[in-house]
């Protein structure tokens, strides 16, 4: 059988291509190989974001906790290893309560929206400005300064030239690919985006998948926030700041529809790639931050505006 | 002969109603039994009986001889009793594969990851039993209606070996959507699959019933009424036992066919829609009914939904009363005196959430309102007139319009647009999923249009019904208009005539 190949779904890849072009010609410099390493160290904690994202939007869902898990988990991570606030020194064992923090306030977001049935968008915004509080009511606003310059090689220290940081998102898009391809819990999120009602008269256990998804986005979250601590060499409330809108315009860039069912973490792959590159090709460029945002603000409406099968719509709400 | 399915004395009470009243089935192996009824007579309440949805307050289910309970399709599913849905239930993002063991995969998982190899293979050799072939690995969303049809019936097949005893397989109105060519198909499938499974089917179709079944079960409130073997069977006969009356002679009231007719109040010349329909031209008068005959595919829906504003037409030209007007978007088809009653009645026809009132004045424009409020007063005076005038069951115009039955559902769409004034009536399928009874009321009703002058354009159910009603038909065929015929009482056509130039 023929298989066509679908433009669409190849266009965020074209979209990438083209603005590495466009970037290069206007300065060279993008091309650099400290350029490139530059992008994927900044690309490094949005990746693993974007993961867990992905399998949420996928499920029909949305994640609006994403700064406060990844606050909360940077602010524990920063308290657990050695530091000017608390007599903890874990060391490299802090990431694992980071992992732990991030999936159990995962957990009670998933549970908040299958339990209570409140949705997704209300209990992840709940639980998140929740752990913003908690995150700044137990610092009184100060940071937490992490003096472990061990840990700081979590995302600091370089193998072959790469830094630590990009390994690990690069594992954990490793891991994500798995779980979407190969594993019950991806394909039923793939049902459950599409088709919930048919889903569950398969026997599919919805409300578990739901849940676990969740749970795994927490996870992803723990991790982010154990990076940040270890890249920023602190931990505060607002260490995340701005890492909400990145990670949704990436897996909406990438070609994930907001309607679930569609899409793909290495979608969101591409999705960070091209935020990341346009924000650094924007500085290469001298534009002025604000308006960087700006153009970012853009580009989540385009992408979305792109991505829409305009035809088989007729309401829109 | 062994059963794989049995009910004994099944009874299921609902506040008010016994939708299952000691109902006693058996469905053998090697056997298709057709279970025939009305809307309400329990067919669908047993079917969710059947597949765990709703548990029996008395009596008995067994399958393959044991008594069972199920908690969820998915537990009747695993004791060997899978459902067909009407509403088809694959999911287009998954494969073909991924659809047949959607909540099964733990049969294909090596070191806790899924072997697509393993499972397309399954799956393939399940696609073989009901001669579909087409690569495993498909995107369902690439799958035409009836393949993606096939793919159900494949799913409940697979069934078959991976469990002990015989299977069941429920099709619940499954050539509702598909056509004359695809139905045939279905129908052979449905014979071979005989010696693997028993088979119930279910159809408001009873030609189709009969003509698959071997044994026939009707249902009329609630209870088994007649058995009989599908060879013996007879469709009046039959008939008269779903309505548990003789039917009316004067079923679709002839005898208020207005021999006379006014004014032409619509013209179309010439009317074409790219890739639907070209060349359409007809006169519609006041007070006529005309039918459209035609298969799925002749251009007839899109005729109705083009005059309806929803596809503006390519070629060609519409008058209303002798002045010219352009058809871009519902709201010019209303303004010009369209009423449109579309065949998705839930969907097209009524916002459900929201009152019998507020749905019959949807239309109206701000004729209910003063200054921009609008006045409930006066609306439900309106819906008051019209739920007495139509005899419309509601316990009031304040109730949501989605509790209603189809058939008073389908009054209050015809409210609408009496209210607002509509000279021109565009019925599509107006009869469409509604009882014996509410049909007769429904064109009792539009007989009463047609005697207010109001001219109608009617896509029927059936046949029967298009000649029954019509003044005149217009049979089309490839998106053209193949034949048109008049039809007046005591000289209607002959339903050979029409399918000799629908097909």
């Amino acid at each position: 059988m023929a298989t066509t190949v679908n433009w669409r779904s190849l266009a965020p890849v074209f979209v990438f291509a083209l603005l590495c072009v466009v970037i290069a010609l206007f300065n060279p410099n993008f091309l650099s190989p400290s350029n490139a390493v530059r992008i994927l160290a900044a690309a490094a904690i949005p990746l693993v974001l974007v993961m867990g994202a992905t399998f949420v939007i996928l499920m029909g869902s949305i994640d609006l906790s994403i700064e406060g898990v990844v606050a909360l988990t940077a602010v524990v991570t920063a308290a657990l290893v050695l530091n000017d606030h608390t007599s903890a020194n874990l060391g490299l064992f802090a990431i694992a309560f980071a992992l732990v923090a991030g999936a159990a306030i995962g957990f009670v977001s998933g549970a908040i929206h299958v339990w209570l049935k409140v949705p997704s968008f209300m209990a992840t915004l709940g639980i998140g400005f929740a752990c913003l509080g908690i995150a700044t009511a137990a610092l009184g606003g100060f940071p937490v300064r992490i003096s472990d310059s061990g840990f700081r090689a979590l995302t600091l220290g370089r193998t072959f030239g790469i830094p630590h940081g990009v390994w690990v998102a690069f594992a954990a898009v490793i891991v994500a690919y798995v779980i979407q391809q190969r594993t019950r819990l991806g394909r039923w999120i793939y049902a459950i985006g599409t088709d919930e009602v048919t889903a569950r008269q398969s026997g599919v256990p919805v409300e578990r998948t739901r849940i676990l998804v969740f749970t795994l986005a927490g996870l992803f979250c723990g991790l982010a926030g154990a990076m940040s601590a270890a890249q920023l060499g602190q931990g505060h409330a607002l260490i995340a700041s701005g890492r909400l809108f990145t990670t949704i315009t990436a897996v909406v860039v990438g070609g994930t529809a907001l309607s679930g069912g569609v899409g793909s973490v290495l979608n969101s792959v591409i999705g960070v790639l091209i935020v990341i590159v346009l924000t650094n090709g924007m500085v290469l460029m001298g534009v002025p931050p604000f308006v960087q945002q700006g153009v970012q603000g853009v580009l989540i409406i385009i992408a979305v505006a792109l991505a829409l099968d305009r035809r088989h719509l007729d309401v829109v709400k | 002969m062994t059963a794989v399915l049995e009910l004994k004395g099944a009874t299921k009470t609902f506040p008010g109603v016994k939708a299952l009243n000691s109902v006693d089935m058996r469905v053998g192996r090697n056997e298709v039994v057709g279970i025939i009824g009305e809307n309400g007579a329990g067919k669908s309440t047993l079917l969710k009986v059947l597949t765990g949805i709703y548990r029996l307050d008395e009596g008995e289910l067994l399958v393959n001889g044991q008594p069972q309970r199920f908690r969820s399709p998915r537990d009747a599913f695993d004791h060997g009793v899978a459902m067909v849905f009407q509403e088809q239930s694959v999911i287009p993002t998954l494969t073909v594969a991924e659809n047949i063991f959607l909540g099964r995969e733990g049969e294909f998982l090596r070191a806790g990851l899924i072997s697509k190899a393993a499972m397309n293979r399954a799956a393939r050799a399940e696609l073989a039993k009901v001669h579909l072939d087409i690569d495993p690995a498909t995107k369902c969303a690439n799958l035409g209606f009836a393949q993606r049809q096939m793919v159900e019936i494949a799913k409940a097949l697979s069934l078959d070996g991976r469990i002990d005893g015989d299977i069941v397989i429920l099709l619940d109105e499954p050539t509702s959507v598909l056509e004359q060519r695809e139905v045939s198909l279905l129908f052979e499938i449905v014979r071979e699959l005989k010696s693997r499974a028993a088979i119930v089917f279910i159809s408001h179709r009873l030609d189709e019933v009969l003509d698959v079944s071997d044994r026939v079960y009707v249902m009329r409130d609630g209870a088994v009424v007649h058995e009989t073997a599908a060879s013996e069977a007879e469709i009046t006969g039959l008939h008269e036992r779903m309505v548990g009356r003789q039917l009316h002679h004067e079923y679709y009231r002839e005898g208020r066919q207005r021999a006379a007719l006014g004014e032409v109040v619509l013209s179309v010349r010439d009317l074409g829609v790219e890739g639907e329909f070209d060349g359409v031209s007809f006169d519609l008068h006041e007070g006529e009914i005309v039918g459209l005959a035609g298969v799925v595919g002749s251009g007839r829906e899109a005729l109705a939904r083009c005059l309806a504003g929803f596809q503006p037409p390519d070629r060609g030209s519409i008058e209303i009363g002798g002045k010219p007007i352009q058809l871009t978007r519902p709201r010019n088809a209303v303004r010009a005196g369209f009423g449109f009653v579309p065949s998705e009645r839930k969907r097209e026809g009524l916002v459900a959430g929201l009152s019998v009132a507020e749905n019959m004045t949807l239309a109206a424009g701000d004729r209910f309102s003063r200054l921009g409020l609008i006045e409930f007063g006066k609306e439900h005076a309106e819906a008051d007139r019209w739920i007495d005038r139509l005899n419309i069951r509601t316990p009031s115009a304040r109730t949501p319009a989605q509790s209603l039955s189809g058939g008073n559902q389908q009054k209050v769409v015809l409210s609408k647009w009496r209210i607002v004034g509509s000279r021109i009536a565009i019925l599509d399928h107006p009869t469409r999923g509604i009882d014996v009874g509410a049909k007769e009321d429904v064109y009792e009703l539009v007989r009463d249009m047609a005697d207010e002058g109001i001219a109608i354009l009617l896509l029927g159910d059936t046949l029967e019904e298009v000649i029954g009603m019509s003044n005149r038909i217009l049979v089309l065929r490839d998106g053209s208009v193949s034949g048109t015929f008049e039809a007046a009482v005591g000289a209607k056509p002959d339903q050979v005539d029409l399918i000799s130039k629908m097909v």
